[in-house]
């Protein structure tokens, strides 16, 4: 089992013709993703690496059955790709796209309530099931298939905790990046909830960072509602105050709210042990185990 | 980005928000021909992006001459929290009876920009939050709609600002929100709005931050970013296009994706050193980034040890090992211990190319900032 995607999961690419959206559509085909479309206005009719382009997600979805998209569509154009994706009613769409003005994303989460649509990221690396599907940037090879789901707010701090637990041989349901941006759609709680589901995920390792609330709800839902033993990490615990750290959404506020301290204090109340370090993380997931 | 009081201001006259009567000064003398011209009592702010002045000893009332130069020798020059003040607003002092605060924010949680109204006005609005959250009146606003002008004099009333001055406070309310949307602000307050004895209204602060990813489609905001770094490093960081930000330890820090380089800095602090910055080199870094990165942080005289550390997904490994030669091979003599990690996509490739004469080298990230903690300690002991 898996959570969000899985070996049936049909992909259309919003941007594939796009450098980023070209080269990233062959790692997934590389990894066995069904990519069945592109969509990229005015690109309608081309080929890209034998994948059909067309020039609304709607014909793509029509003319190939596509269930979910992944948009690789520069910060100016993206959250009309997104609203696209969410108006398509495809079942996930997930924004790679770093960059997205806030205000622009404040309309598009006003959309995302009123859709079944899930929305993953902006800002994020996006959701593999090892062995089954890749969708986004996520490098395959380091991840493997096992029983330990994984949801984070950063890319290359995945892969880190990744490469932690690969080497004590401990592989993933599903790993998923939800995204550095101050309004995401799936939250640590969605992801949480949808692994506490999952038969096969044993534990799970959430990686947070400073900003924002999320985490403290994430530790509210632990305690009342998972039986599945959750770890975490906790990133930005020496960040000064009204500093952005390279997220847009990673800032603690002048006064102090969105501190490392005040998201290990939550987690740590509902029994979740937070590593000071990756290497600890993993030793917490290999004792749940 | 934050913006200067005095660019915020700026910003409001020319949207109708009565703000006082100021001038820009650089000197002792600019400050008193500003003084000359307003009369007083006059007030010198230091323009630096501090929060809590006016506790620092950055805001001064002058009621005469002698003060206004006293006060200008005082705040020129000062350091405030690090920064150094070079310009200060002289600006006509208010004669007012009350003070409260008015602002437009985001709601992270909620998804929706929220308007905010306190008769507590003229204190850290985040004080207030905290120890009396009812004090504070609050709306939010339909990202999609935008505001219904019913909304602001809705939470003025709420917040139970005096009837006679409401309207105009809502009017002022309205106004800040047309400009939180037209200029892409993350977050826009005055505090305090100051009612006068004859029952006027005027902004005294001002405070406006940007969205960054929304600068594209600012360009005169932009424009106005330029003016206002303080850090000649930051000013760097920007020319760069880099995510930086300078804190005051000793040991660099360079790395690629936000969370890994907020780790990095945190182990760093765990084994007991000090982060001298944060510097996220972003995904998929050619060499040319990477040997920009160093020069940034080799350019910081407070670094004396670096530990580089990349988890390449699509950053690769021979890429960043290549900017790591061209960057050092340029130098007689290395200026600061560099310690390497390198790993992820392409990183033996990486590690086959990296010159281990000019680098040290570690496996693991937790060894790789230990190491660099090390290097650090031996230059300051």
């Amino acid at each position: 089992m898996s959570i969000f995607v899985d070996d049936d999961t049909r992909v259309v690419v919003q941007g594939i013709t796009g450098g980023e959206g070209k080269f990233h559509a062959g790692q997934m085909i590389e990894y066995g993703t069904n990519v069945v479309a592109g969509a990229v206005p005015g690109k309608g009719g081309q080929a890209v690496d034998g994948v059909p382009v067309y020039d609304t997600v709607d014909e793509a979805v029509e003319a190939e059955d596509a269930d979910a998209s992944v948009i690789f569509v520069p910060p100016a154009f993206a959250a009309d790709a997104v609203f696209e994706a969410l108006d398509t009613d495809l079942d996930l769409a997930v924004a790679i796209t770093e960059g997205i003005p806030t205000q622009d994303m404040a309309k598009v989460n006003k959309r995302l309530g009123e859709t079944d649509t899930r929305l993953l990221g902006p800002n994020c690396p996006g959701i593999i099931t090892p062995g089954e599907a890749k969708l986004g940037i996520l490098p395959g090879n380091i991840f493997s298939e096992g029983n330990v789901g994984l949801v984070s707010r950063s890319g290359t701090l995945t892969y880190q905790v990744v490469d932690n637990l690969t080497e004590r041989g401990i592989g993933q349901t599903t790993a998923i990046g939800i995204g550095g941006d101050p309004i995401i759609g799936t939250s640590f709680v969605d992801a949480l909830e949808a692994f506490e589901a999952d038969d096969e995920t044993d534990a799970v390792v959430m990686c947070g960072e400073i900003g924002g609330e999320d985490e403290e709800q994430a530790a509210t839902f632990i305690g009342e509602h998972m039986d599945t033993p959750v770890t975490g990490f906790i990133a930005g615990r020496t960040a000064p105050p009204g500093k952005r750290m390279g997220h847009a959404g990673a800032i603690v506020s002048g006064s102090g709210t969105g501190t490392a301290q005040s998201k290990i204090d939550a987690l740590n109340d509902a029994g979740v042990p937070v590593g000071d370090t990756p290497e600890d993380v993993a030793d917490h997931v290999e004792s749940f185990l | 980005m934050k913006l200067h009081e005095h660019q915020a201001k700026t910003i409001f006259a020319d949207a109708g928000i009565p703000v006082p009567e100021s001038r820009l000064a650089t000197s002792v003398e600019e400050v008193l021909d500003a003084v000359d011209e307003i009369g007083y009592p006059a007030a010198i702010k230091a323009q630096v992006h501090v929060g809590g002045r006016g506790k620092a000893g950055g805001i001064k009332i002058a009621t005469d001459r002698d003060e206004a130069e006293q006060y200008a020798e005082e705040i020129l020059g000062m350091d405030l929290k690090g920064y150094t003040v070079e310009t200060v607003l002289v600006e006509a002092g208010v004669d007012f009876v009350d003070e409260l605060y008015v602002g437009v924010t985001m709601d992270r949680g909620e998804g929706k920009p929220v308007l905010m109204v306190s008769t507590e006005g003229g204190v850290d609005i985040e004080t207030v939050a905290e120890e009396t959250p009812d004090a504070i009146a609050r709306e939010h606003v339909d990202p999609a709609f935008g505001l219904h002008p019913y909304q602001a004099r809705k939470v003025v009333y709420e917040a139970g600002v005096d009837a006679d001055v409401a309207l105009d406070v809502a009017s002022i309310l309205s106004t800040l929100y047309d400009l939180y949307e037209d200029s892409d602000a993350s977050e826009i307050e005055v505090n305090p709005v100051m009612i006068t004895s004859d029952r006027d209204v005027t902004a005294a602060d001002a405070v406006m931050n940007i969205d960054e990813d929304a600068l594209f489609r600012q360009p005169d905001l932009a424009d106005l970013a330029e003016e206002s770094y303080e850090d000649d490093l930051e000013r760097k960081a920007g020319e760069y296009g880099f995510d930086y930000v300078r804190l005051s330890g000793n040991v660099g820090i360079i790395g690629n994706g936000a969370g890994l380089v907020m780790t990095t800095l945190d182990l760093v602090d765990y084994y007991g050193g000090k982060p001298a910055n944060f510097l996220d080199i972003g995904g998929g870094a050619k060499a040319e980034r990477v040997t920009q990165a160093l020069d940034m942080v080799f350019s910081d005289p407070n670094v004396d040890s670096v530990v580089f550390n990349i988890f390449g997904g699509i950053t690769r490994g021979d890429e960043v090992a290549k900017g790591i030669n061209e960057a050092l091979e340029g130098f007689d003599e290395i200026p600061k211990k560099v310690v390497v990690r390198l790993a992820g996509t392409n990183a033996e490739e990486g590690m086959e190319i990296l010159n281990t004469d000019l680098v040290e080298v570690e496996a693991t990230l937790e060894a790789a900032v230990q190491r660099a903690v090390k290097n650090a300690e031996e230059v300051t002991q």
